[in-house]
């Protein structure tokens, strides 16, 4: 079985923001044009115009409803790739040292000539984040986009994983979690990011931040029996109650203009 | 085995050329960079200079490359060879092409050119093909916002000069509160993604409005799960929250809208509820500092929202008078709407009071001196920060127009129009309706029709009627069953065609519209219209000329086929003349061009206008010795002018490329375009930025611009004077009359001021649930369900029920059940979802293929397992035993009401395939390959 390095320089991660992910796939498709275009053999597609079709994806988003115990229920939407573990269970299951994990920032990758499609690191990933590939027998995962983030043939601005640059919510985010100072780092704590399945003991490097609390505006109000005065009561009070009160109140209130 | 890193080459070659154009998988129309490798695209991303999207694109723009490379690409001229609607066609040459469609249209144009009826569905080119139309001199033309979101746009223009997405966008760097209404999720698509993503990073608030909680509503903060079509009403009751308690805007209504301006009030005059004008026809307000009357754009003038006026006897009172009058009323208190809304009445004064405590209490100043149109300078803008935004949702009902009115009204009464933290208009607009063409209908066989066709009415006489009060349009637009239907009505030409009514035509001429599909109500009834013949066996509707890049469910229906190139093969112009890209910062316009040529045998559908119009002789588009004028529609993009010095873009005019708005024609000027990145942009001032309406900087930017040839100030129209000239015929005044059975429905329907009435449901007793459709983030109409990525995220598109309503019926998810309304029943797969209005169903819009379409396998699963809820509904509402049947459309603007659909629901068997089920149509083009593995530069 592999090894995982020591430790490594950096923690190269992602930083996905729940409370605005709109669920638009943006990420899911730049993800498999770019890594279809480069990084190891294309993402394949299946019977990809017929009863069933069936691709390779490294980002996929999915949609969870949410039951508050009160109040209207939620959706959130929840994109998930590999979140880049310090304690990479797909890497040490590996049996042929294909599954590494980069000294220098961490990141996960599968060296593909030494793959030989088992499969053992898909079953031991908690996450579901690896697809093996049907047409080329390899393990394709999420890179990072490691032939993004440090290609000079890129403007430095573009050196992000696809993903990121791409999404228009602005909810993906990049940097070196391992820098507490980093704009990454500083997102987590400010907004308390979270560890997915931290139970699991992978300690992934990627982080997601919660959905901030929804449906606050006159909580009483969606509950009309509670009978609780309602704080922004005093906003609306009435200026009159009849017809020639409002006029009388319209001359008064012009003439102050 | 220890730990092993490989060499890796971390700076792979990426492209060996990049080339910007603008991206079509939707409307959007952001800009994107195609990576190209060997001369194939191989990577598509957003182009971070362009105005629209500044870098970020959405899965359908980076799926391009799969659209593409479709294999549902048509290939060559068609021409049909078995049974309409079969799909059997042979391939012809581009000249036979040219010939069969000029011998059929050139008679027509000699005769009685309003016999072709030509129709563009989701093309960027109006001001290209209604010149087309225009010269050719048929009335019937229009593209596809009938059944779009005319209400919107209409009820935008006439009360404020501009409504949503294009006309303008919220003030996303200062709004603190955003509030959407309805589905939007295609509609400035990254745009607003990129919008929301900035509020929320700086801790602004989200409002959505909307029976479904996806998307944006997912994110919202607060979401308003409202009872479908009574939007009107819930925003009707908070804006007589606000006026009770006096949370409202009076200094901005006073000086800026028609509020202080004076009605007629004497209900015997043939002017009662006209709007007192002087001389030069301008609106007439009383000056609080002198107390006299005097026109509303005096020097100085500070318009009176109180004072009453007298003359010859006649009251006025101002248009204050009539909203205190009519929204003060009980009738719009939350208490007494709160049922019907589905809003508790608490939470809609909540909603309300927050409103307005973001608009007055955290208003702002920002330090930016500015000159209004009556020549006063002010010190600062004041900001109040809360923006709206809405789109179909609110618009696709039959009471759309007065319920997007009703959300202007309470933009305007909240002072958040035009000025920082609010609303704020995207160049060309503002533009009053005053500003716009009223429609054109004048047909002169052999000669071309007496000016453009859609634009905006002013009151009876501008109706396209004949002599005989008949329709002049095949679409009965503009007439007293729809007045203002700016936009045309073409979900109902085909019905219209087939009946004969108001007449017959020969040629159907349609462009990038899916009508034997998704894309017409009643599709089983379009597809027999399209398919039956009469006596003497032949079709009812002559001849149909289509032109699509995709096998399409409409191709099967053409008797020939144009085919169109992608959209990287080709060039566009979105243009200032017709619907460009501006920002609220700037004019801007975008071109397309091809990055790659067509490897199959298929041209632009608009170069292909400029040689059948010039096969026709159809003036605009031959030289005076009577040759073809433009080569291609480059050639028409370079060289055409629509007025002096205007022409389809506005950058790099003059033969040196260094004017802007104004120049000549500059042979260079594409060529400049791709330079710059497919796009130009001319920023508007900063002191100009905020009250275009009313900022003569503004309005002097846009004349430099050439976005208007003269400053053109106004006054926002809470009170809409062309309504109440409708409603004044329908009451007995005037020469034009409307007919008497549609008397009281304008009366009722056509008030000056925003009002909300329930959509007709008549006829629909028993079928009590709502049920919509939206379309989804990640796919755009039909044409998503080609693409081999974008499908496998929507490939599927179940019946989604409420918990309560899955309860109900015992049904769980990937039961089937019927669904049925008056009009039809289908049968399809259900599942659950919590996050929904409790008396709401719905279902992702265009999923559902017919069989044989854009080239999947029969058994695909949007074939086998999709639906449309389509077959539900009619163009006509169910009879209400009058005699006479209603459309089921807004009867201002003749909008399809889409989202009036009323159902009833009963679990059925488990069935394999969803009904109804179609007989397959042949592919023209065959099937796909079984594998992909897309890899351009091994």
């Amino acid at each position: 079985m592999t090894a995982l390095p020591e430790r490594t320089d950096r923690k190269l991660g992602l930083v996905i923001d729940l409370d605005t992910c709109v669920g638009c796939h943006a990420c899911v498709i730049s993800c498999k044009g770019w890594n279809t275009e480069n990084y190891g053999a294309p993402l394949s597609d299946q019977d990809p115009y017929g009863g069933a079709p069936s691709g390779t994806f490294l980002n996929r988003v999915h949609s969870y409803e949410v039951q508050p115990p009160e109040g209207a229920a939620q959706l959130v939407h929840f994109p998930k790739s590999c979140l880049h573990c310090e304690d990479a269970p797909c890497v040490t299951v590996c049996p042929t040292g294909a599954s590494y994990k980069r000294v220098e920032d961490g990141i996960v990758l599968v060296n593909e000539s030494d793959c030989i499609g088992c499969g053992l690191c898909a079953w031991a990933c908690p996450y579901g984040a690896r697809e093996l590939d049907a047409a080329e027998g390899v393990m394709k995962k999420c890179t990072l986009c490691v032939d993004r983030i440090y290609n000079e043939n890129l403007p430095e601005v573009d050196r992000t994983p696809a993903c990121v640059r791409t999404c228009p919510a602005g909810a993906r985010h990049f940097g070196d979690l391992s820098d507490p100072a980093s704009d990454v780092s500083r997102l987590v704590s400010e907004r308390g990011g979270v560890d997915l399945m931290p139970e699991q003991g992978t300690k992934p490097v990627n982080k997601y931040l919660p959905p901030r609390p929804r449906d606050r505006l006159a909580r009483d109000a969606a509950e009309p029996t509670t009978g609780e005065i309602d704080v922004l009561a005093p906003f609306l009070e009435p200026v009159a109650e009849t017809p020639q009160g409002f006029i009388g109140w319209l001359d008064r209130a012009l003439e102050k203009l | 085995m220890t730990h092993h890193q490989p060499e890796l080459d971390l700076s792979p070659k990426v492209s060996d050329e990049v080339r910007k154009t603008t991206c079509y998988m939707c409307a959007c129309r952001c800009g994107i960079n195609v990576h190209m490798k060997d001369g194939k695209v191989a990577y598509i991303e957003g182009n971070r200079d362009h105005p629209v999207n500044r870098g970020v694109l959405c899965a359908k723009g980076s799926a391009g490359i799969m659209q593409h490379n479709a294999p549902s690409r048509l290939r060559a001229p068609l021409k049909r060879v078995g049974p309409r609607g079969s799909g059997e066609f042979e391939e012809i040459t581009w000249d036979e092409a040219l010939e069969i469609a000029t011998g059929w249209l050139a008679p027509i144009r000699e005769t009685a050119p309003e016999k072709l009826a030509f129709f563009t569905g989701r093309d960027q080119s109006q001001s290209f093909t209604s010149l087309w139309a225009q010269s050719f001199g048929t009335p019937n033309y229009a593209a596809h916002g009938g059944f779009c979101s005319v209400n919107m746009a209409t009820a935008g223009i006439y009360t404020m000069g501009g409504a949503f997405w294009e006309f303008g966008q919220p003030d996303w760097d200062h709004t603190k509160l955003f509030m959407l209404f309805g589905v939007a999720e295609d509609h400035d698509s990254n745009p607003i993604k990129m919008g929301i993503g900035k509020i929320k990073a700086r801790g602004a608030r989200v409002i959505g409005v909307n029976p479904i909680r996806t998307g944006y509503n997912a994110v919202a903060d607060d979401w308003v799960g409202i009872t479908p079509g009574t939007d009107g009403l819930f925003i009707l009751s908070m804006v007589h929250c606000l006026m009770k308690s006096g949370r409202i805007d009076l200094h901005y209504l006073a000086q800026y809208t028609d509020a202080p301006v004076m009605v007629n009030a004497d209900e015997t005059s043939p002017q009662h509820g006209l709007l007192l004008r002087d001389e030069d026809g301008k609106e007439q307000v009383i000056d609080r500092r002198t107390g006299k009357l005097c026109a509303f754009d005096a020097p100085g003038v500070r318009p009176d929202l109180s004072a009453t006026y007298e003359v010859d006897g006649v009251t006025h009172r101002p248009v204050f008078h009539h909203m205190a009058e009519k929204y003060l009323a009980d009738t719009y208190a939350p208490e007494a709407i709160a049922d019907k809304v589905g809003i508790p009445a608490k939470r809609i004064r909540a909603i309300a009071a927050e409103l307005a405590r973001i608009a007055f209490d955290e208003a702002f100043e920002l330090q930016r001196e500015w000159t209004d149109f009556r020549g006063e300078t002010h010190k600062t803008m004041t900001g109040r920060p809360v923006s709206f935004h809405a789109m179909r949702g609110i618009s696709a009902h039959a009471n759309g127009f007065q319920t997007c009115r009703a959300l202007h009204l309470l933009q305007i009464i909240l002072g958040t129009v035009e000025v920082p933290g609010g609303f704020r208009f995207k160049p060309p607009y503002p533009k009053p309706a005053t500003a716009h063409p009223k429609p054109h209908s004048g047909v002169n066989p052999g000669a071309p029709l007496n000016g453009p066709h859609l634009g905006f009415v002013h009151g009876p006489d501008d109706l396209a009627l004949n002599e005989d009060g008949s329709p002049a349009r095949i679409d009965k637009a503009f007439t007293w069953e729809n007045p203002m239907s700016s936009h045309g009505l073409m979900h109902m030409v085909i019905s219209n065609a087939h009946a004969g009514d108001p007449y017959k035509i020969d040629t159907l001429f349609m462009y990038m519209a899916n009508m034997s599909w998704n894309s017409s109500l009643n599709v089983g009834g379009v597809m027999e219209m399209l398919t039956d013949k009469n006596e003497n066996g032949d079709y009812v509707i002559p001849r149909i000329i289509y032109s699509d890049a995709y096998s399409s469910e409409m191709v099967a229906y053409a008797d020939l086929i144009l085919p169109d190139t992608t959209y990287l093969e080709r060039h566009d112009c979105i243009s200032l003349l017709d619907r460009p890209i501006c920002e609220a910062d700037a004019a801007a316009d975008a071109i397309r061009w091809p990055v790659v040529q067509p490897d199959r045998d298929v041209r632009g559908f608009q170069s292909v206008l400029c040689e059948l119009g010039a096969k026709l002789g159809l003036p605009a588009f031959v030289n005076d010795d009577g040759s073809q004028k433009y080569a291609d529609y480059a050639d028409y993009i370079t060289n055409h002018m629509r007025r002096p010095g205007v022409g389809p873009l506005f950058g790099y005019r003059g033969a040196a490329g260094r004017q802007t708005g104004r120049g000549d024609a500059n042979p260079n000027q594409l060529d400049r375009y791709i330079e710059n990145g497919g796009f130009f942009i001319s920023h508007v001032p900063e002191e100009a930025a905020y009250y275009k309406p009313w900022n003569r900087d503004y309005q002097d930017w846009a004349v430099q611009n050439a976005l208007y040839d003269a400053p053109q100030p106004y006054l926002f129209s809470l009170y809409v004077e062309p309504l109440r000239r409708f409603q004044l015929a329908a009451e007995g005044h005037g020469e034009r009359q409307p007919p008497d059975h549609l008397r009281q429905r304008i009366i009722d329907t056509m008030s000056p001021l925003p009002i909300w009435y329930d959509c007709d449901s008549a006829g629909t007793e028993g079928y009590d649930i709502h049920a919509l459709t939206q379309r989804p983030m990640a796919m755009y109409h039909s044409w998503g369900g080609q693409n081999a990525w974008l499908r496998q995220i929507h490939g599927h598109n179940p019946l989604y029920l409420p918990t309560n309503l899955m309860r109900a019926h015992d049904l769980k998810d990937g039961d089937w059940a019927h669904v049925s309304s008056p009009h039809g029943r289908i049968t399809v797969p259900v599942m659950e979802m919590a996050a929904l209005n409790p008396n709401t169903v719905w279902t992702w819009n265009a999923i559902g293929k017919r069989k044989g379409a854009w080239a999947l396998d029969e058994d695909a699963p949007e074939a086998t397992k999709g639906f449309l809820l389509n077959h539900l509904m009619h163009e006509l509402l169910p009879p209400k035993g009058d005699g006479l049947r209603w459309s089921n459309s807004d009867p201002v603007t003749g909008q399809a009401a889409w989202f009036d659909l009323k159902v009833k629901i009963e679990k059925a068997e488990q069935i394999a395939q969803t009904r109804p089920d179609f007989p397959a149509q042949t592919s023209p083009v065959g099937k796909g390959p079984r594998l992909l593995r897309w890899k351009v530069g091994r």
